[in-house]
């Protein structure tokens, strides 16, 4: 009980990571593109810059919660996807840089160095995630220890021996970056106006296209990668609430799209993204991380979890906790509601 | 030796001592620019507010380090110490999670408002965003100490039948008696970090003769807090830390002091190099009795050597332990005499035109950070061959499918991206000193204020 209770926990704390987070990465994957002279892209930023960093906590908090309540799972995960993570932290320290520094210094040089920085680290942050939950379906080689390493790539089949990127990872990898920048895209037409805001619906409505597609063919992929996806849905029929969400989210996307509300059709997309996820989630329940090689091997909710005592008094600070953090959240984006204006530059 | 191992060691080393020089700063300057905002609030005085905002910009600067410094730290728990964290995460994972949701959110939350929320807030809400951000960083503090001082004295669980770590008292983790007085001697040495960076810039303005009146207003704020933490550092904090490490790791302390037998009124070397090899100090300069008199208050009490305990249970590097405790220590005693002088002249109101003692406080602005790398240093080379003392060893905590060649290449990695981090970062905060406080318009903007974006 306690321990699939944790498990929805940190689902659902993941999932509003990749919500919050996953519109300030897509904002800065299409940065370059919606936004061209300096004023449009500190248009861009300030439509971010408040709430980034509240962002990126969610992936502290989650990561936290995930480290006390399942050690072995977060201990298997880590050292076994050492690489990757590495590069993402990398990204995340150059976004941040990039966010932060850009506007304390104004020339021609500085700026446009800093856009590109942000611009492509959030981009390939948004496929190293993507990819790292593909590797997540596809399971990985765990040993009887629970434990496990995966190089970069091997030969890119997702067969015995494989790495962090295969076909299918990359395939999960690319679907991330396209729903990102759909989302990200309509946050931007959300919080601007103008040129920017134009250039931003046209790049949401494009993305929408490929989000339809791979919705399709990465579903597909999966089935076929791990069985214990079809067996899910056979046993508990009820699961198919999380597709069918997904299914009306995105068809959401596109009507509000068109008639150009873009609050409406940010606030689908985000029901998209917790859709897809959940989905996913549901669907390899109770398994936190298959094995790919011998499925016994899988790490589950059961034996990657915390002895019963620090759960449960994991609930006394958890709950006043996050709903502390949930009021901070509603304070500071009602505070920063509205579109964005960039005035004159204070010096 | 295990390579593996070690550059599991140093990367963890380099990457904490890194995240720590941004985290001293902002635990000293998180409370000095609230001081600077309660002065405005008291006295009405738009002085202080200026004040107070030019260090919010120093902050913000050094807060995206220390922020972006942070996020490996709490992966490589994981990353790097996969075995450890298997061991330890069903306890010390609790005031991690803490961490981030009672103090990160709070920080990150306020941070936004402090920096460009001043026309949205008024006065009173300004001034409370500058309490948020203290507290927010303060108490982050506690709860990443507390993590450590498990690690240093595991309290609050029980060995399961296959040797597990079971929590078992959550309260006894978090309010262990290490972790009280080892937060109140870090928070002390990041008060130290802030007052002397302060008072460093106001000595600098007042011999360039530039922002003279800012630059008085830094001193006295400056001296005043240095003066106070100064002391604190050496009593009662740095006291009761030692009477810790006598209590409960007695290796430790006849380490860190090179005393190699055991006996009554033992001595306190002030200087001399440890010969680990033969078990002498050379070049001694001592004071009969005072290790005894320090650990437990009586001049002839008997102090353990290290004779007192096997051989595998020593410290692995007594010689860098012994020279970061007495490193600490000696900057201790000399951050003591200078603070203590410029208060007493400040007093006489002689200080601002005290230009020796101007270049003396200009110039010790850096010491700080070398004294607070030292003392941890001191507890975490102390530590050692323990990763958790008592429990578990250190070669039995790091990533055992992690190879040397992988560890090293992120250690690398780590390594170059961090150069240029400081780089940009001292850089940037000089060009914040030479510009200088005033002449800013209020930072604010009609509808969505972004921090550091576009001002
Ligand atoms: C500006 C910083 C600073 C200054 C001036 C001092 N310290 Fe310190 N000291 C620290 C900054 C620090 C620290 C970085 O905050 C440490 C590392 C871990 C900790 O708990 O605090 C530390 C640790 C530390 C320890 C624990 C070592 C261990 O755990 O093995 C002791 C016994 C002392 N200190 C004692 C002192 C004494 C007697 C001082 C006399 C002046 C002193 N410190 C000055
Ligand atoms: C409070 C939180 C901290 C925790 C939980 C922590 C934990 C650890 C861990 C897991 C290791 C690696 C294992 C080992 O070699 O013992 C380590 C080593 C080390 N840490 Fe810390 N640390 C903390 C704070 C710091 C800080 C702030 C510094 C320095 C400024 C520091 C300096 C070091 C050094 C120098 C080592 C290397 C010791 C050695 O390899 O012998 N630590 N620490
Ligand atoms: C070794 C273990 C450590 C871990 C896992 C760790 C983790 C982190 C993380 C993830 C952040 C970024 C938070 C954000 O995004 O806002 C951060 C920042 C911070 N950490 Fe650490 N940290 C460590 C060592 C320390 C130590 C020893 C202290 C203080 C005594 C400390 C105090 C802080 C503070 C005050 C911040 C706020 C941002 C700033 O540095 O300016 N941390 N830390």
């Amino acid at each position: 009980m306690l321990p699939a209770l944790w498990f929805w926990i940190v689902a659902v704390m993941i999932a509003l990571y990749v919500v919050l987070d996953g519109f300030d990465l897509g904002a800065g994957a299409v940065h370059l593109a919606v936004a061209k002279t300096d004023e449009e892209r500190r248009m861009v930023l300030k439509s971010i810059g408040p709430v980034w960093d509240g962002n990126e906590v969610w992936l502290l908090a989650g990561g936290g919660t995930l480290y006390f309540a399942f050690p072995q799972l977060y201990a298997s995960s880590f050292s076994g996807f050492y690489l990757p993570l590495m590069m993402v932290l990398w990204l995340l320290i150059l976004r941040g840089t990039s966010v932060e520094f850009r506007s304390h210094i104004r020339n021609a040089v500085w700026r446009p160095m800093w856009d590109v920085i942000f611009c492509i680290a959030s981009t390939l942050l948004a496929v190293f995630f993507g990819a790292a939950l593909g590797n997540v379906v596809r399971g990985v080689p765990l040993n009887k220890d629970g434990e496990f390493f995966l190089p970069l790539w091997t030969n890119f089949q997702p067969g015995p021996e494989p790495g962090i990127l295969d076909w299918y990872t990359v395939l999960v990898g690319v679907f991330a970056l396209l729903t990102l920048v759909q989302h990200g895209a309509l946050w931007v037409a959300h919080k601007t106006e103008n040129a920017v805001q134009q250039r931003a619906r046209r790049i949401a409505r494009l993305a929408w296209y490929g989000v339809a597609l791979l919705t399709v063919v990465v579903t597909i992929a999966s089935f076929r990668i791990q069985p214990k996806l079809a067996e899910s849905f056979a046993n508990w029929p009820a699961g198919y609430v999380f597709p069918a969400l997904a299914v009306a989210a995105l068809a959401s996307v596109y009507v509000f799209g068109r008639r150009q509300e873009d609050g409406k059709a940010f606030l689908a997309s985000a029901l998209y993204i917790v859709g897809m996820l959940t989905s996913v989630v549901f669907g390899v329940f109770p398994m936190v991380l298959p094995a790919n090689t011998d499925p016994s091997l899988s790490l589950t909710i059961y034996n990657a979890s915390a002895p019963e005592y620090g759960l449960r008094v994991g609930l006394w600070w958890y709950i006043p906790g996050i709903l502390i953090a949930a009021g901070y959240f509603w304070f500071l984006y009602r505070r920063f509601a509205g579109k964005v204006q960039v005035e004159a530059e204070g010096y | 030796m295990d390579t593996a191992l070690d550059i599991h060691r140093l990367h963890f080393a380099f990457t904490v001592t890194f995240h720590y020089l941004f985290v001293q700063l902002t635990l000293g300057l998180a409370l000095l620019i609230f001081i600077l905002k309660t002065l405005f609030l008291k006295t009405g005085d738009e002085h202080y507010n200026e004040a107070a905002r030019f260090w919010a910009k120093i902050f913000a600067v050094n807060f995206a380090l220390g922020v972006v410094t942070g996020i490996p730290m709490e992966f490589q728990f994981g990353t790097n110490w996969s075995r450890f964290s298997k061991a330890a995460g069903g306890v010390i994972g609790h005031t991690l999670a803490m961490e981030g949701l009672y103090a990160f959110f709070l920080e990150s939350s306020f941070l936004g408002l402090l920096l460009f929320g001043e026309k949205i807030l008024g006065r009173v809400g300004h001034w409370l965003a500058a309490m948020a951000v203290w507290i927010g960083s303060w108490l982050s503090g506690y709860l990443i100490v507390a993590t450590n001082a498990w690690m240093q004295r595991p309290t609050g669980y029980r060995l399961g039948e296959n040797g597990e770590i079971l929590l078992d008292s959550w309260w006894s983790l978090v309010f262990n008696d290490w972790a009280f007085w080892q937060y109140a001697h870090t928070i002390t040495g990041g008060v130290i970090t802030g007052a002397f960076v302060m008072s460093g810039v106001g000595a600098l303005y007042l011999l360039l003769k530039k922002h003279e009146d800012f630059g008085r207003t830094f001193l006295r704020v400056g001296v005043t807090a240095g003066v106070i933490a100064s002391i604190v550092a050496l009593f009662p904090t740095g006291d009761q830390q030692g009477m810790l490490v006598a209590r409960h790791q007695p290796a430790t302390l006849a380490a860190m002091e090179a005393h190699f037998t055991t006996g009554e009124a033992a001595p306190m070397f002030i200087l001399g190099q440890p010969d680990v090899e033969r078990r002498r100090i050379d070049n001694p300069f001592l004071v009969p009795g005072m290790l005894s008199f320090i650990t437990s208050k009586r001049w002839d009490a008997e102090v353990k050597g290290l004779d007192a305990f096997p051989q595998d249970q020593w410290p692995t590097n007594i010689p860098l332990l012994y020279y970061a405790f007495h490193i600490m220590v000696g900057l201790g005693t000399i951050f003591i005499a200078i603070m203590v002088l410029s208060f007493i002249q400040l007093r006489r109101g002689r200080l601002f035109e005290t230009k020796p003692l101007l270049w003396i406080l200009l110039l010790a602005a850096p010491l700080p950070y070398v004294a607070n790398t030292a003392g941890w240093m001191t507890s975490e080379l102390g530590r050692q061959p323990w990763l958790i003392y008592g429990l578990m060893r250190t070669q039995e905590g790091s990533s055992a499918h992690v190879s040397s060649g992988n560890a090293m290449f992120t250690l690398l990695g780590f390594m170059g991206m961090y150069t240029l981090l400081l780089m940009l970062g001292l850089f940037m905060i000089w060009r914040e000193i030479e510009h200088g406080p005033g002449g800013h318009a209020v930072q604010q903007a009609p509808a969505a204020p972004a921090p550091a974006v576009g001002d």
